[in-house]
């Protein structure tokens, strides 16, 4: 129980975030990557505050054992740069550019402005889908 | 609060909510030892991945996220949101975010903030790499005149 309420008002919060911060405006998104154009720093400062505040996380959480509402800690523990992050992360940002929306601004959006989010959502998880195809016909071939 | 130089820049707004995303990730990785990563969770809550963080966290995370917003809202009025003018944007970018994101393990969420603050050196490329591919994006969609903002 406890678990699931901080699972909520973790998700909560995060929501309430990105509607504050002009996440959630695809043109102001567009703005901040537009540094060839009337560039607009906003997003920088959202950057700013969200990784302050997890650097102290992390530093927290390298001294404890376990959290505070789970048994143990699941991290990615890769380290590894290859063809697929570069490639991945490269369409990531060409996405990310063309609509001025990334996952959570967008699902966030869905209760906001569905009528354009939707088609957005849609098409995501249409790409999401696509990726585990591509990777079994790799394995088939 | 102005920034001068930057008339339509809101860096006391930006700041104040990117606080608040930090502290949500924050609270998912002391409390629940997770990383906060929206493109994951939203892969497996929809069924398109087996693996990794349980159905119900993911779930519960985008449920809270949808709340986070409505309720925003409903204390601070309409999120200012001016969406692009074609669906053809919204469709094309949509299928390279999705496709992009389960490619490169991650989105803004999981690499940019997660990752970059733990300094972990794969979600520091990934971050670099997104944010050059997005000024990329953008300056080629204005040098062709599709430009919409």
């Amino acid at each position: 129980m406890r678990k699931a309420a901080l699972i909520m008002l973790s998700g909560t919060l995060f929501g309430a975030g990105l509607a504050l911060s002009g996440m959630m405006d695809p043109a102001r998104v567009r703005g901040f990557l537009d540094i060839f154009g009337g560039w607009d720093p906003t997003l920088g400062f959202v950057m700013a505050g969200a990784i302050a505040v997890m650097g102290i996380a992390w530093w927290v959480q390298r001294r404890m054992s376990a959290p505070i509402a789970n048994a143990t800690f699941h991290l990615p523990d890769t380290q590894r740069i290859d063809g697929r992050l570069i490639l991945g992360a490269a369409l990531f940002g060409a996405g990310w550019g063309l609509a001025g929306l990334c996952p959570g601004p967008a699902i966030a959006s869905l209760i906001t402005n569905i009528v354009p989010a939707a088609p957005f959502v849609a098409a995501m998880l249409a790409g999401m889908a696509l990726f585990p195809l591509i990777e079994r016909c790799k394995g088939a071939s | 609060m102005l920034l001068s130089g930057f008339p339509a820049a809101q860096p006391a707004a930006g700041f104040a909510g990117g606080l608040l995303i930090g502290l949500a990730a924050a609270l998912m990785l002391l409390g629940i030892g997770r990383i906060a990563g929206i493109s994951g969770m939203t892969a497996r809550a929809t069924g398109l991945e087996r693996g990794g963080t349980p159905w119900a966290t993911a779930a519960l995370f985008l449920i809270g996220l949808l709340l986070g917003a409505a309720i925003f809202e409903t204390v601070a009025g309409p999120v200012e949101a001016r969406f692009p003018p074609h669906i053809g944007w919204l469709l094309a970018g949509g299928v390279l975010v999705g496709f992009g994101a389960r490619l490169g393990s991650g989105c803004t969420s999981g690499h940019g903030v997660c990752g970059v603050s733990r300094l972990s050196r794969r979600s520091l490329v990934a971050t670099a790499i997104f944010m050059a591919s997005g000024i990329a994006s953008v300056a080629l969609v204005n040098a062709l005149g599709g430009g919409w903002s």
